[in-house]
């Protein structure tokens, strides 16, 4: 164990045996996301640097706090890179973060997300032990997958204290065209072309507007521009509509005086939500943005009925239910599970659900 | 903390079942299945006696064939009342011995739910139940243009809960993924008879992943009454590559240049030599028996995206040293190049009377060092060993022959196996990559995992099955075994073969 781990690890023990909340944070960039954090603040940042990259073994091995743009360059340098795209909704994002708040960006529906590129984790639980799962190759099924459970968990589980993840080459060519199309077209066009074998890696629906995007071998993404016709979107445009739609940086993402931004995880082939708002669809329809004053529970209630769930992104009352309530059989499992990882219910309390 | 005290406890030694009276488990379980679907004569029990790892053979108390989801629910709620443990058991091919019946509990057989309930071909999903074959799945999608990418070599015959419950892999999961990475949701009855759905027809679902935790768990969490799956477009085109080498060590490395050149070919797979003998004899694949090695390296897409990586893959090969490049010039031979790979493991069963199968993964760049640490075993051990790779993935299936009837062949090949396991740990790898822990690789997983671990594994298994009924005995050991095994590491530290690294 590292001189940081043991001091954690301390700190950990005496936490639980105190029954202290701790507020696990990284760099702060998601403290917006899930239910209000409580508890003493425990930074992570200090927890950086990288332990094992080898671009031809397609795995990275870095510390938990390690700045994701910092990871993200030096992918760069190998021509690899993250193929989940996490959003960093701040400067100094840390790599244990994103893992932890599992978001990704537009790539997601056809590349993964970061639970699909998770390989392995060491973990500090909360009774103050280290351990690892997974490990640095791409097939294991010894154990339990624990390190794809801690993607995702918001903290509850654990301190990320390392984590390996799959990385993959940069695709040779990308190209981004746009069309103009209503609503319900272009959900129904985007599900068509997924079906068939065009490399789309991203797709965009607003305010009558579609942006899809093309990646993969120059001879791919050429032969589909030309059979998808569309308008071709310049390559520092499309980046830039690429990014902004990822770091939420559209107009549409800020939800306005006490309005919301609704994230609706649906079934891709959905129907149009019908809800007042403004509307954001990503992930060929998998993912759509309502940001709004429309009524909790009957956006709850729209995403169940079309088969997903609902999480309230930004704004309205933190300390009330963020993510849609689990049935109870998921419930007890899902306490039973915390209870296992930490026992004393001290790591990011309520973040994720009010009971733990 | 009554839970942990109970997790903690049955961590520690194996659970005694002795108690569990046949006679009493059969009039119950009579009670909630119809006629014919509960068998108890030792000759109706004997087709279940093992699955797809024949060297472990064991009678359950009785097999429940239920065909309706209220029986599964049925038999679950009465041996969680009675304490009786429940193996749940596929198409019976895993190479791991996870469906190997408990001698003091019911074999709970989903071979009966093989229906497909709907696909989407617009929504590119399937709902199948989950004793539909692998195979079907992408039969009934083909009609759309789209397939399930997972292609476990067996996967005319395995089912996907079966699939599931290994977290199943195949020859072109670099590139598409294993099982893990191609589902949605799975709905399940838990040992208290609960109903859960896990995940949903979205891309995620609220709370923890429980997808991922019950994908690959051996069936020791929830047994499966239904899986929805993705399904992708079909490659419009696909070429094969076959390069000989005379060096395995430098088809290795081939490998990695592949890599590192940006290609994530659609299959990437390796042969050493004696392999490679086995198989032409077997198929007439044509392939070149001088070489040391051969590698196939799979190319699918659109005509042009194939052409212009099949160019570029050549490049590499050329410059590795490649002895002989030949691409397929047709979908006939493309399939005859296959068609030597995927018999690899019949073909040792001709040579043989029987062979091990052994599934590590290690990082790629240590296939040199794994293939020269084998050939010295085999001088030590006095068996051979034939050698195929999922080479992408650093996936090793070395085929330890040997002869059950010669007196102490099969301890040896054993031995040998574990030692390829243990080696592939220290090597920064795992045990098994797709096979499964099962009942054959349970001692190893002391050499891979820590006592803190072990535990922390029985407290997850704790939180999906309190009363630790779900195939008691597999994928996980108890530390008790782990310390008879003598292996069991104080700290990762101290693992076997100290002076390799372990990054």
């Amino acid at each position: 164990m590292t001189t940081i781990e043991n001091e954690w690890a301390e700190r950990v023990r005496a936490a639980a045996a105190a029954n202290t909340p701790l507020c696990l944070r990284g760099s702060g960039s998601k403290d917006f996301y899930g239910r209000a954090p409580v508890g003493e603040v425990f930074e992570l940042c200090a927890n950086q640097g990288v332990i094992a990259y080898e671009p031809t073994e397609l795995v990275v091995t870095v510390r938990g706090g390690t700045p994701l743009v910092e990871l993200e360059a030096m992918l760069a340098e190998q021509g690899q890179y993250l193929p989940f795209e996490p959003p960093h909704f701040g400067a100094s994002a840390t790599v244990a973060g994103s893992v932890a708040a599992g978001l990704a960006g537009p790539r997601r529906a056809t590349a993964g997300a970061v639970r699909d590129f998770m390989l392995g984790v060491k973990v500090l639980d909360g009774r103050g032990e280290v351990m690892r799962f997974g490990g640095q190759v791409m097939k294991n099924v010894a154990g339990y997958d624990v390190s794809r459970l801690i993607a995702g968990s918001l903290g509850t589980l654990g301190i990320v204290l390392e984590v390996s993840l799959k990385v993959l080459p940069r695709p040779v060519a990308e190209a981004t065209l746009r069309f103009e199309l209503d609503e319900a077209t272009a959900i129904r066009r985007v599900s068509e072309w997924g079906g068939q074998p065009l490399p789309v890696s991203a797709t965009l629906w607003q305010d009558g507007v579609l942006h899809l995007r093309l990646s993969g071998a120059e001879a791919a993404v050429q032969a589909a521009v030309e059979r998808l016709g569309g308008e071709r979107v310049g390559d520092t445009e499309a980046d830039a509509v690429w990014s902004a739609v990822r770091e939420q940086t559209l107009p549409a993402f800020r939800p306005r005086m006490g309005e919301m931004l609704w994230r609706l995880s649906l079934p891709s082939t959905a129907p149009a939500l019908g809800l007042p708002g403004r509307q954001v669809i990503e992930w060929g329809g998998a993912q759509r943005w309502l940001a709004g004053s429309a009524d909790a529970d009957s956006v709850r209630a729209r995403a169940l009925a079309l088969g997903g769930h609902a999480s309230a992104f930004r704004g309205g009352d933190r300390k009330g239910e963020v993510f849609q309530p689990l049935a109870a059989p998921l419930a007890t499992i899902h306490r039973r599970l915390k209870t296992a990882f930490d026992p004393a219910g001290i790591f990011n309390p309520g973040r994720l659900y009010p009971e733990f | 903390m009554m839970l942990e005290n109970e997790a903690l406890a049955f961590g520690e030694t194996e659970r005694d079942f002795s108690a569990v009276d046949k006679a009493r488990v059969v009039a119950a379980l009579t009670r909630v299945l119809p006629a014919g679907a509960l068998m108890y004569d030792t000759e109706d029990l004997r087709p279940y006696e093992c699955d797809g790892l024949a060297a472990y053979r064991a009678l359950p108390l009785v097999v429940a064939l239920p065909t309706t989801e209220e029986q599964v629910v049925a038999v679950l709620r009465t041996c969680f009342e009675l304490g009786v443990p429940v193996v749940a058991r596929g198409a019976g091919t895993g190479l791991s011995g996870g469906a190997l019946p408990h001698t003091r509990g019911v074999l709970l057989s989903l071979a009966r739910f093989t229906r497909i309930l709907q696909l989407d071909p617009l929504a590119r999903t399937a709902v199948v139940q989950p004793g539909v074959r692998n195979l079907a799945i992408s039969e009934a999608a083909a009609a759309h243009g789209l397939y399930y990418a997972p292609d476990p070599s067996s996967q005319i015959a395995c089912s996907i809960g079966g699939n599931v419950a290994e977290n199943a892999g195949g020859v072109h999961c670099l590139k598409y993924g294993l099982t893990v990475h191609n589902l949605l949701r799975v709905r399940g009855v838990t040992i208290e008879g609960e109903i859960v759905e896990i995940g949903s027809a979205a891309l995620d679902a609220p709370g923890y992943d429980l997808l991922a935790l019950v994908t690959g768990s051996e069936g020791m969490l929830v047994v499966l009454t239904e899986v929805t799956v993705k399904l992708v477009p079909k490659p419009l085109f696909a070429q094969c590559v076959l390069a000989a080498f005379d060096d395995v060590v430098r088809a290795g490395e081939a490998v990695a240049k592949i890599i590192a050149a940006g290609i994530i070919p659609a299959g990437l797979e390796m042969m050493d030599q004696p392999a490679t003998a086995a198989v032409e004899e077997f198929v007439h694949a044509g392939y070149p028996l001088d070489a040391k090695a051969i590698l196939l390296c799979e190319s699918d897409g659109t005509p042009e995206e194939v052409a212009e990586e099949i160019g570029r893959v050549r490049a590499v090969l050329e410059d590795s040293g490649a002895t002989e490049i030949r691409v397929s010039a047709d979908e006939a031979e493309r399939l005859r190049f296959w068609a030597g790979r995927k018999a690899a493991f019949p073909a040792a069963g001709r040579i043989s009377p029987d062979y091990y199968c052994m599934d590590g993964t290690i990082p790629r760049k240590r296939v040199g060092e794994m293939l020269t640490a084998i050939q010295e075993m085999e001088h030590r051990y006095g068996l051979r060993c034939l050698n195929v790779f999922h080479a992408g993935d650093g996936n090793l299936h070395p085929l330890i022959l040997f002869d059950a009837n010669q007196p102490d062949e099969m301890e040896r090949a054993e031995a040998f196996g574990a030692e390829i396991l243990e080696l592939s740990v220290a090597l920064g790898g795992t045990i098994t990559g797709e096979h499964g822990v099962g009942l054959e690789k349970i001692n190893q997983m002391c050499a891979q995992f820590t006592p803190a671990e072990v535990r922390q594994f029985f407290r997850v298994k704790a939180a999906f099955d309190p009363p630790g009924l779900l195939n008691p005995g597999k994928a996980i050991p108890t530390l008790n075994r782990c310390a008879e095994y003598g292996r069991m590491k104080v700290s990762k530290g101290h693992v076997p073969y100290p002076d390799i690294p372990r990054f």
